[in-house]
């Protein structure tokens, strides 16, 4: 059978391709871009090492966002009941407002709180910055405190406030005591890390130390789970609710998507944690391993057949044969629905070209979906990801610690004396390794794309025209800020973090939804009727002088 | 107008050698205003007889938008106009950032137009020149003229080399100027000829050598300038003196700061090995 990528990917040569982009790069510029840019290797090959989590090159238009995004948006930010506020001016405040399409559902806490449709922000001014803001945040916590009596309240630290020095420690913990709820801060000035995955690891650090463990109730069920990595946009968590709850499996508590503060109290109750973005919240994971006893596997659903084998992943964990019968049950009456619509759209797909730039983990995960539909990406990368999310944890070990990372404090953890409880014994843990069962197995994206592709690392705006004129995708991934620079080249643009106004993807309902969408994406003729106004002008000329 | 702005090591004398130097071009018959550029808020405490000024920026805090000029400049000694950045309390805030809002708001509120005929304006800016916003009195359109108080001990020899190294930075961009350094003596061995040698190093000139005498610290207790406390005594002719030259100064250089092992010999050959 012939290699469909390879036939595509040998007539416009992805080498001949990096020689070009680096050609115009100068040279310091271009030696650091040729080790963020490879061709995968073919199976079978050992994984090549790739330049990832580095600084930005000042100067290239990058996706990458800021150390507070991170924090405040991505981790904490779709979980309902903490008043979030943002100590600094206005912009980080405002700008980081439910901007992530994460969906919440109130109705499953009893006190119904939701904040996430609230903007709060210490409004920095001019005085705060001479004078010190620690003032106007302890009242902006009495304020949120008076008005809507949370359970917790977090501060999330701008750039300035690390420059003029606030101890928005000493202030949350302060104020923690005076109101006597759960208030704690978070140090993720935006300059922190080279990207946003430095915020990560820091609202991982936060959450761990000031809530997780805090609840010891113990929720009824099981095969009570974590489910670790996903931000619930665009609905996801709901239908991977919806599977958990046909298969009999209690998720404990979503770091972080429709999540309430009680639930990241008690995580430490579950037997299980599952990681879908391994990014962001490795961190947690690893640590509740060693603290608490949990151990933790990688996980996927989005994508049908993944969302599949992460079920029976999940039942063979239990080694439980009513779970694993009860799962192959929820497989078989989803399955069929996915095989019909697929059946209708694959012959419209089938073949049709792919890129995906988005993430540390989105990229990677949503090439199952796009496999499924038949369709072949032929480039792809993270903005944020470190080595292993490419590599595979495998590499951990080689990875240097530079002075960047070593900026994030890395928390040392130790069995907790009276909740440690290992929930496989090492024996057990054996058995099921034994058995080809694999925990804390993350492979990384290119060990599962195909050889000959691209790969590109924290891709810029200029790498990134050069790939769409050359190769001409049928569908560029990628999120907001790259939307319409992509539309404006006539190719059909899927956002990825936010899903545009789509969603959700995940699990088996998802992937149809994904199916439908990008089905009317890639074969809409919309984007052959527009003719931009420079192709249908010719170009205006003028004089610089007065001509009589 | 000139505006002069005054530098050099934490506690060396900035603030009251200023002063005396007002005081010299106030008798001189100059019209003058002082702005004072340390959140602590003394610089203009000798000519006003006591730390009784309103900041600008505690005035900006209390008052908001409405602050007027003479919510917060004071008439001091023989009409001089007495101006204090003011800023935070030790360890909180920004008190660079301070001093930018505090020389915006003046700049905004007319302090420096043509209508107040100002002949001279000082900026007294604390100790070492730490962040970008000590280094505001320099920049482009501010002052025009530094002089760095300086005594023949090593570290304040060392601050004000670093200081020239600053000045280097800006002048190339906004066109700043030494115009020399006040030797203001610490009984140092051979404490003159070293600071002359110095200033020969850098390329300016030692404008005046202001002896050390216990009368500076008796005005001082009774919060006035040597001139107006005891106008007889010698003390106050050599600060008349050095606001004189000033006055005359025509010597306005871009200095050339020297290497550490420079300035190190320096000290050897003038001060230990002399």
């Amino acid at each position: 059978m012939p290699d469909p990528v390879k036939e595509y990917m040998d007539v416009l040569d992805p080498e001949e391709f990096k020689k070009e982009v680096l050609s115009k790069y100068p040279t310091k510029v271009a030696r650091k871009r040729a080790k963020q840019i490879l061709i995968n290797r073919p199976e079978g090959e050992p994984v090549q090492e790739i330049g990832a989590n580095v600084r930005t090159i000042p100067g290239i238009i990058t996706q990458r966002g800021c150390t507070y995004a991170g924090c405040k948006g991505v981790v904490l930010g779709p979980t309902r009941d903490i008043v979030n506020i943002t100590h600094g001016p206005i912009g980080c405040g405002f700008y980081s407002w439910l901007t992530r399409r994460n969906q919440t559902d109130p109705s499953t806490t009893e006190d119904g709180h939701n904040f996430m449709n609230y903007c709060f922000s210490t409004d920095m001014q001019d005085e705060n910055i001479v004078f010190g803001g620690e003032k106007k945040l302890r009242q902006a916590i009495q304020e949120a405190y008076d008005i809507f009596h949370p359970k917790a309240i977090a501060v999330f630290s701008t750039c300035p406030v690390g420059l003029i020095g606030d101890d928005v420690h000493a202030v949350t913990r302060e104020m923690k005591e005076k109101l006597g709820i759960n208030i704690f801060g978070f140090s993720c000035e935006g300059y922190k890390g080279v990207s946003q995955s430095a915020g990560h690891h820091i609202a991982n650090n936060g959450i761990f130390t000031h809530v997780i463990g805090t609840d010891d109730t113990v929720k009824k069920g099981k095969y009570k789970v974590n489910l670790l990595g996903e931000y619930n946009i665009g609905g996801d968590a709901f239908e991977i609710e919806r599977l958990f709850e046909k298969s009999g499996i209690t998720m404990v508590s979503t770091f972080s998507g429709n999540s309430s503060i009680d639930f990241f109290a008690n995580a430490h109750t579950a037997d299980l944690n599952m990681i879908m973005c391994h990014r962001s919240i490795n961190y947690v994971a690893e640590m509740m391993e060693k603290k608490y006893g949990i151990p933790w596997i990688k996980v996927n659903f989005i994508g049908a057949k993944s969302t599949a084998k992460s079920l029976r992943k999940i039942a063979q964990y239990y080694e439980d044969e009513e779970l694993i019968a009860r799962v192959e049950e929820v497989i078989a009456e989803e399955m069929p629905e996915v095989e019909r619509v697929l059946e209708q759209i694959r012959p419209r797909t089938q073949g049709k070209v792919a890129m995906l730039f988005v993430g540390g983990s989105r990229a990677h995960h949503y090439q199952e979906l796009f496999k499924e539909m038949g369709m072949i990406p032929i480039a792809a990368g993270y903005e944020f990801a470190h080595r292993d999310d490419y590599e595979g944890r495998k590499v951990l070990p080689d990875i240097k610690v530079d002075a960047d990372s070593r900026n994030i404090e890395e928390l040392e953890v130790h069995p907790d004396p009276v909740k440690y409880n290992p929930r496989k014994s090492p024996e057990e843990m054996e058995g099921l390794k034994k058995k080809g069962f694999e925990f804390k197995d993350y492979e990384g994206m290119m060990a599962e794309m195909p050889g000959g592709t691209l790969i590109i690392d924290d891709i810029s705006q200029y790498e990134t025209e050069k790939l769409i004129e050359k190769y001409k995708p049928a569908i560029f991934c990628a999120g907001i800020k790259e939307k319409f620079a992509i539309q404006k080249k006539g190719i059909p643009m899927k956002q990825l973090h936010s899903y545009d106004s789509g969603g959700p993807y995940a699990g088996f309902k998802g992937a149809i939804n994904f199916y439908h969408e990008i089905d009317r994406m890639v074969n809409s003729k919309v984007w052959s009727y527009i003719k931009p106004p420079w192709k249908k002008n010719p170009e205006l000329s003028a004089r610089y002088a007065f001509v009589a | 107008m000139r505006k002069i702005a005054i530098y050099g090591k934490g506690g060396i004398g900035k603030s009251t050698t200023t002063q005396n130097i007002v005081a010299g071009l106030v008798e001189m018959g100059k019209k003058i205003m002082v702005v004072g550029c340390d959140p602590k808020a003394d610089s203009t405490r000798l000519l006003l007889g006591g730390l009784a000024q309103r900041t600008v920026l505690d005035t900006l805090r209390e008052e908001g938008e409405e602050v007027d000029l003479d919510d917060v400049r004071k008439k001091g000694f023989g009409g001089t106009l007495c101006v204090e950045s003011g800023g935070p309390e030790p360890g909180v805030g920004c008190a660079g950032r301070g001093i930018i809002t505090s020389i915006n708001l003046l700049e905004q509120l007319g302090a420096y137009s043509a209508e107040n005929e100002l002949e001279y304006a000082f900026y007294d800016v604390l100790g070492d020149v730490v962040c970008g916003g000590f280094a505001m009195p320099i920049r482009e359109g501010k002052a025009q003229e530094i002089y760095i108080v300086v005594s023949g001990e090593m570290m304040a020899m060392y601050a004000a080399n670093n200081i020239c190294k600053g000045i280097v930075k800006f002048a190339e961009a906004g066109g700043v100027r030494l115009g020399g350094l006040i030797c203001n003596s610490r009984k140092v061995d051979n404490e003159e000829e070293m600071i002359k040698a110095f200033a020969d190093k850098l390329g300016t000139q030692m404008i005046h050598f202001v002896p050390r005498d216990n009368m500076v610290q008796k005005a001082e207790i009774n919060r006035k300038t040597v001139i107006d406390f005891a106008p007889e005594h010698p003390q106050a002719d050599e600060y008349r003196t050095l606001a004189r030259k000033i006055d005359g100064n025509k010597m306005h250089v871009i200095p050339k700061p020297l290497a550490i092992e420079e300035l190190e010999t320096l000290l050897v050959e003038y001060g230990i090995g002399a």
